[in-house]
């Protein structure tokens, strides 16, 4: 009985991005009698579970019948070895150049941290500003309209020149890229806050700081952490192709290594951990907004 | 300043800029309100009738004509004039106590401490009767008792005129009389004036001293005003039967109906 709630429970977390509604959770005090509470809930799980495990199972299927014959893509059973020997230590260090799978994702990921929260710091005030101000949206919606299908890899070169540093240039290809979102999310959010809101404000006749942090900052919220979500998504495409440039330790880094090594397994490893990252970081985003979402 | 002219509005039109030219919803309205007075504005949709209130709250500033308050040119919206919002418009982030606390915060913090805005707020919203669910979030009550929550927030700031814009309309019926009768002794304990928009007949008869009915739009005026001499505290009960409230009622049923019948757009 309990293993299967709690099974039923984390099917329902791990669904949020298809907005699956939970499925019901078995109690004991309500509901007919017990064991068919228990048979609907197990079908819930398996209705859950089964789909994803089967689609996971052909790909894998397909895979091991492409490459039985041999070539130049590893099996899957060769990939899944080359893993458990890669994570059994992901965190040795022999130098610069040849450090732990675990070292590399950290280091990805500390410049995501670093570029995406300097455009964090920038883009969110900027999106208020220009929500708030017709004026400044006139002026700077142009200029953003003809940056921002710009490919983030391009600005590459100007942070190399500017930095004189391949980190600090990839950080800021990271900056580049998770700003506009976050702008234009927020600005979004902003013109967006329902007038009956501003009416209070007026009839209170409330301080700007106060009509900031009591009525714009939350109702803006939501419109700011799809933003967020966004601009992390992007940014975590970005990291991969900025460090095969700019070299170093990283995870993009690693793969174009691991290429110049011929070890292909590697890189198929790194497209599953990179996903793997990426499909963590969206989802803890989703699982922080629906936390924080109220309901008028 | 007198109290016979708490708030006076003279000569005021308003029109609007839209995309297809200028649109008249108001002209020529001339209306003054005693302190204390509780006045219904009624009429049909398009009327106007909201308009004129948020000219009274100050959200609108009108196109013609002179807008005063305790004497003095309304300049904008401000505190002294609370307004009861339509959809009870609480913020949904924050709860029932906060709600009303922005506003107290905001009238009252220069000369009282957090204690004494404290007890305020709450002492508001037990003449309400929400003292129970101050600190539930609007989302988790009932619409009746969210709009008892815009109504504390109105009251809360101790305005010099309460303006209710159809506070009750989205409740159904037995809530919305229950409201009616609160409004009512409210409004006799603080004395407060007050200028309610209604299209609920047997609402503006129950509650109001005047009753002010406007023509149909656009270009709206006053058409009548009827004053309600009926004494108080007034009880629904007994004037349900009561020949007076009768006669008032079908006097401004006469006027919706008969003399300014519904628009067939509307």
């Amino acid at each position: 009985m309990t293993a299967v709630t709690v099974d039923a429970l984390k099917v329902s977390s791990g669904e949020t991005a298809l907005k699956v509604p939970p499925p019901p959770v078995p109690s004991k005090l309500s509901g007919p009698s017990s064991s068919e509470t228990d048979a609907a809930a197990l079908r819930a799980v398996l209705g859950a579970v089964l789909p994803p495990l089967m689609g996971l199972v052909l790909l894998i299927g397909i895979w091991h019948l492409a490459t039985m014959n041999g070539g130049s893509i590893p099996t899957p059973g060769k990939t899944w070895d080359a893993a458990a020997k890669l994570f059994a230590d992901p965190f040795y260090s022999n130098g610069p150049n040849d450090q732990g799978i675990g070292w590399n994702i950290l280091s990805s990921l500390q410049r995501v941290a670093i570029g995406f929260g300097i455009a964090a710091l920038v883009g969110i005030p900027a999106g208020f500003i220009l929500g708030r101000f017709a004026t400044m949206a006139g002026m700077v919606n142009p200029i953003i309209s003809l940056l921002r299908p710009v490919s983030p890899l391009a600005w590459l070169p100007i942070g190399l020149l500017v930095f004189q540093k391949a980190d600090s240039a990839a950080i800021w290809t990271i900056f580049i890229c998770s700003i506009w979102p976050m702008i234009m999310n927020t600005a979004q959010g902003v013109m967006r806050v329902p007038q009956d809101y501003l009416n209070v404000a007026r009839v209170l006749n409330l301080s700007e700081w106060k009509i900031v942090t009591k009525i714009l900052f939350p109702s803006v919220l939501p419109y700011m952490l799809t933003g967020i979500r966004l601009s992390i998504g992007t940014a975590w495409l970005v990291i991969v192709a900025a460090e095969m440039l700019t070299g170093g330790v990283g995870i993009g880094f690693w793969v174009w290594d691991e290429w110049n090594n011929l070890k292909v397994e590697h890189i198929i490893i790194a497209i599953f951990v990179i996903g793997i990252v990426g499909l963590i970081l969206e989802q803890s985003l989703l699982l922080l907004a629906r936390r924080l979402h109220t309901e008028s | 300043m007198s109290t016979e002219k708490f708030v006076q509005v003279e000569k005021v039109g308003m029109t609007f800029d839209t995309k297809k030219g200028k649109f008249v919803a108001l002209r020529d309205i001339d209306l003054n309100i005693r302190q204390g007075e509780f006045v219904s504005l009624i009429g049909h949709s398009g009327c106007g009738k909201s308009t004129l209130l948020n000219l009274i709250a100050g959200l609108t500033l009108p196109t013609a004509g002179v807008m005063l308050c305790a004497g003095r040119e309304i300049p904008g919206p401000g505190p002294e004039r609370a307004v009861v919002f339509q959809n009870h418009s609480l913020l949904p982030w924050l709860t029932c106590f906060e709600n009303v606390y922005l506003a107290v915060e905001r009238v009252f913090a220069a000369n009282e401490n957090k204690a004494q805005l404290k007890e305020r707020t709450t002492k508001v919203l037990e003449l309400v009767g929400l003292a129970h669910a101050m600190h539930k979030y609007p989302g988790e009550i009932s619409g009746g008792m969210k709009q008892r929550v815009g109504i504390a927030r109105a009251l809360a700031m101790e305005p010099k005129v309460l303006l209710m814009d159809e506070p009750f309309g989205a409740l159904d019926a037995l809530t919305r009389a229950r409201l009616q009768d609160e409004l009512m002794k409210i409004c006799e304990a603080t004395h407060a004036t007050t200028v309610m928009v209604t299209h609920d007949v047997d609402e503006a008869v129950l509650l109001s001293d005047r009753i002010v009915m406007m023509t149909n739009g656009p270009a709206a005026t006053i058409g009548e005003i009827l004053s309600v001499d009926l004494p108080r505290p007034r009880e629904r009960l007994s004037l349900a039967h009561d020949p007076q409230y009768m006669d008032y009622r079908s006097a401004v049923i006469e006027f919706l109906y008969a003399k300014q019948s519904h628009p067939i757009a509307a």
